[in-house]
């Protein structure tokens, strides 16, 4: 059974009188649990078919199949209903959350707009997504910008998680964070994916990320699906010229590891 | 080799709402002439703060410690006997004319409106005493040697009509524009994606060799910096951890934080936190 | 806590803090000071300021003590200034956002609407709103603001056209927010630092507008008002010109506390950029 479905997926923009193709006859499915990444250099494409998924953007044409429903026929508060399926973690935890917000009642917000737990259970729910995440349930009273990055971005998770998606949209999550952070938040998903059964869609120009956690990837080169397979397969052995170009740049440590 | 930068025991602390916050506490280290040195830190190592530092760019209200000495060569733009906050140094190097930096978000060290060509040829003309016509000449030419297509009318572009990468390239070229012969690039490539990074470091890399200049890289990225630097330098909470020869550093490291790091790379060779089943590892 | 201390450090923010407090206390004093009406004569006509130290200010054409009166108006130049800027940045604000947020014909609408209102002078709307409606303090409040709101607006409607691109009103939308609540709750409060910014100058203004509707005559005329105090002494310039000058230089204080009161809120709140 497919997860998600996308088909034929198209958006166009217009920049300095000229419209452009952002998105061009884009289409893939992602299963339960499993980890589709989308790589590309910016300008590719990645991020648009991150937010035509998600709704943010509507597209031009194409068709979205999410658990079995079409999703594009959806609106109002029917959209919204299903939005707790659907979640997504920004590039950039600070601009992320509103700036006057607690942590508290960012992992609030969406368990009381999807009912998932009357008022008063809900500070023990907020505590048990702290902890499911890693982080001090004390966090809770404490204001965004005054914790870390890598703090932030386990926020994000959790507000995330508190619906319970099927689905998550990661957008660069980890590009923003310290190299001796990111093995922890990447570990932190992998676990939540395998103990709830969460999809990635997992956006990133990195493909030594990619390659750490994805099963599968899609190459994006101006808005068209380059090359696509088993995501170590590809790396290891790219066959578009963008995928050729996106390894060569990849920076090589070259350690003699003993 | 010469040496040019010789930095004692730096400190420098920031108020911030009434707080000191230490962001370098005692650095030591010296930079030879033509090296190329990569500084490399997580976010709060204070290695933006030690860049700033030696471009003299530290904000007024920073209390710094310690000495910064240079050695510059008899051709340098400035060579004042100077004492101040930082102890007495013997020279002081100036800003563009000695000293070119590279800030990671051209967006915002490029002026939004007024053209490309200009901004370069700024520099040229108020370093190197130029008229307009042979500091546009130059600027023309600058942009050649960064490889921007089409730099005749790239001259008379706005920085919003560029992409990441020609931003890039074009603050390189006035960072280089009127001759300096120390480059600091302060994580100039990590705004930009792996393929465009990499151009940038290619580019980085001729022009220092090119015109035999010091190069600072400063960067989060060590598996970056070991494909550029003769050197590196570990900074960790405003403390210099571990310094020595790049290929020592990158295949034994001295210090465990040193090795933290290395490990904490994802690179294309480094073992998937997924086993071949496609399960969780 | 700490930007309390921010703005109490700049020499701006002291100087309009310690005249807006005098201000204040003014008006919060002016019925313990002066029990009973300030109207009422309390001795001779026009007798000079600092001669008669029951009446430090002298009196004026009717015999009505100057310092009562002063004390009084300024009871009505604070009501009307404050409660006609708090009017004007609350209407503002929300057609601003509204105008903002929704975009498309709502907003072309509502800019219009702002258009016409900006188009005729704001004194002039104030006047024509009070001669239709009556001289009453409510009326002049709402005169005022009536000319006064669609400043606000349009700084407000700019703050939002930026913040709704940013990613947390996306995440807002994402967690399946109610456009609604997505506007009230993310975006509005996020939009009012600069609107509150003109609060100021909108307060200035206001009190300025009152005393020159008092002026006019067309004030509330059961209260003492600054301008009123100004126009009666009109006619008397000549020989007692401190019964213009005095209630003139109260208004002048006023403002300039205001003015410098609000730049040191600015200047408190303003953002540095981190240096790690």
């Amino acid at each position: 059974m497919t997860l998600l479905s996308v088909a034929n997926l198209a958006k166009r923009y217009r920049r300095g009188g000229k419209s452009f193709a952002a998105v061009d006859d884009v289409s893939f499915e992602i299963g339960p649990a499993e980890t589709l990444a989308l790589a590309g250099p910016s300008g590719s494409g990645k991020s648009t078919v991150a937010r035509l998924v998600l709704r943010l953007i509507e597209p031009e044409a194409g068709r979205i199949d999410f658990e079995g429903d079409d999703f594009l026929a959806l609106s109002g508060a029917a959209l919204r209903a299903r939005r707790a399926r659907l979640q997504m973690v920004f590039q950039d935890p600070l601009a992320a959350f509103n700036p006057r917000a607690t942590v508290a009642r960012v992992l609030d917000d969406p368990l009381r707009i999807h009912d998932i737990a009357p008022r008063a259970e809900r500070p023990g729910r907020i505590a048990a997504l702290l902890e499911r995440v890693g982080l001090d349930v004390a966090l809770a009273a404490r204001a965004i910008h005054e914790i870390s990055g890598g703090q932030r971005q386990r926020v994000a998770i959790a507000r995330a998680i508190a619906t319970r998606p099927s689905l998550i949209v990661l957008d660069e999550a980890v590009s923003a964070l310290d190299v001796s952070v990111r093995g922890q938040i990447l570990e932190l998903l992998l676990d939540l994916q395998r103990r709830e059964r969460i999809a990635y869609l997992f956006i990133s120009h990195d493909l030594g990320v990619i390659r750490a956690v994805a099963h599968r990837v899609i190459i994006l080169d101006a808005g068209r699906i380059a090359e696509s397979g088993d995501a170590r397969a590809v790396i290891a052995n790219p066959r578009s010229a963008i995928g050729k170009a996106l390894v060569e740049a990849a920076p090589r440590l070259n350690r003699n590891r003993s | 080799m010469t040496g040019l930068l010789s930095i004692r025991d730096l400190t420098v602390r920031y108020r911030r709402d009434g707080v000191e916050v230490p962001a370098l506490r005692g650095v030591s280290l010296d930079v030879e002439a033509g090296e190329r040195l990569a500084i490399i830190g997580e976010s709060g190592s204070g290695k933006s703060t030690l860049a700033l530092a030696i471009a003299g760019l530290l904000a007024e209200s920073a209390k710094i410690g310690g000495r910064i000495e240079w050695f510059l060569p008899a051709s340098a733009g400035a060579t004042e006997r100077r004492s101040s906050a930082l102890g007495e140094i013997q020279q002081r190097p100036l800003l563009g004319r000695d000293i070119g930096v590279v800030f990671q978000d051209p967006s915002s060290s490029l002026d939004p409106v007024m053209q490309v060509g200009k901004q370069i040829a700024e520099v040229a003309r108020a370093h190197l005493n130029l008229t307009w016509a042979d500091a546009y000449a130059k600027a023309k030419t600058l942009l050649e040697r960064v490889r921007l297509p089409d730099p005749t009318s790239a001259l008379r572009a706005y920085p919003h009509q560029l992409s990441g990468g020609q931003k890039q390239r074009v603050a390189i070229a006035a960072a280089i524009a009127a001759g300096p012969g120390f480059l600091i690039a302060d994580e100039a490539t990590s705004a930009l994606d792996t393929i465009v990074q990499a151009e940038i470091v290619t580019l980085i890399r001729r022009l220092v060799t090119e015109d035999g200049m010091t190069l600072l890289f400063i960067s989060h990225d060590i598996a970056l910096a070991s494909t550029l630097a003769d050197r590196i330098a570990v900074l960790r909470h405003g403390e210099l951890v571990e310094i020595g020869e790049a290929r020592r550093i990158v295949e034994t490291p001295g210090h465990a934080y040193t090795r933290a790091l290395l490990d904490a790379h994802l690179g294309l060779d480094a073992k998937p936190l997924l086993d071949p089943q496609g399960a969780s590892a | 806590m700490s930007r309390l201390r921010r703005f109490l450090r700049t020499p701006e923010a002291i100087a309009g803090a310690i005249i807006l407090a005098s201000l204040v206390v003014m008006a919060l004093a002016a019925p313990l000071l002066f029990p009973g009406d300030p109207q009422a004569i309390a001795g001779p006509a026009l007798l000079p300021p600092f001669q008669d130290w029951s009446l430090p200010l002298g009196t004026d054409r009717l015999g009505r003590d100057v310092l009562a009166e002063l004390f009084h108006g300024a009871r009505t130049s604070l009501a009307v200034g404050l409660a006609a800027a708090a009017a004007a940045l609350l209407i503002g604000a929300l057609v601003g956002t509204l105008a903002g947020f929704a975009g498309g014909l709502v907003d072309e609408m509502l800019m219009r609407v702002t258009d016409a209102f900006q188009t005729v002078p704001s004194f002039l709307l104030a006047l024509a709103f009070v001669s239709i409606v009556g001289p009453s303090l409510g009326a002049v409040v709402a005169a005022i603001a009536l000319g006064a709101w669609t400043g606000p607006a349009r700084v407000a409607r700019a703050e939002v056209l930026s913040i709704r691109e940013r990613d947390y009103v996306a995440g807002a939308r994402v967690i399946g927010m109610h456009p609604l609540e997505i506007a009230l709750r993310e975006v509005l409060p996020n939009a009012l630092p600069p609107v509150l910014a003109l609060s100021s100058v909108i307060v200035a203004a206001a009190i300025l507008t009152e005393a020159a509707l008092s002026f006019l005559g067309l004030g509330d005329p059961n209260r003492v008002t600054w301008g009123g105090m100004i126009a009666e002494g009109r006619t008397v310039l000549r020989t007692a010109p401190y019964l213009s000058i005095v209630p003139g230089i109260a208004l002048v204080l006023t403002v300039l506390g205001v003015y410098l009161a609000g730049e040191g809120v600015v200047e408190s709140t303003a953002i540095r950029r981190s240096l790690s």
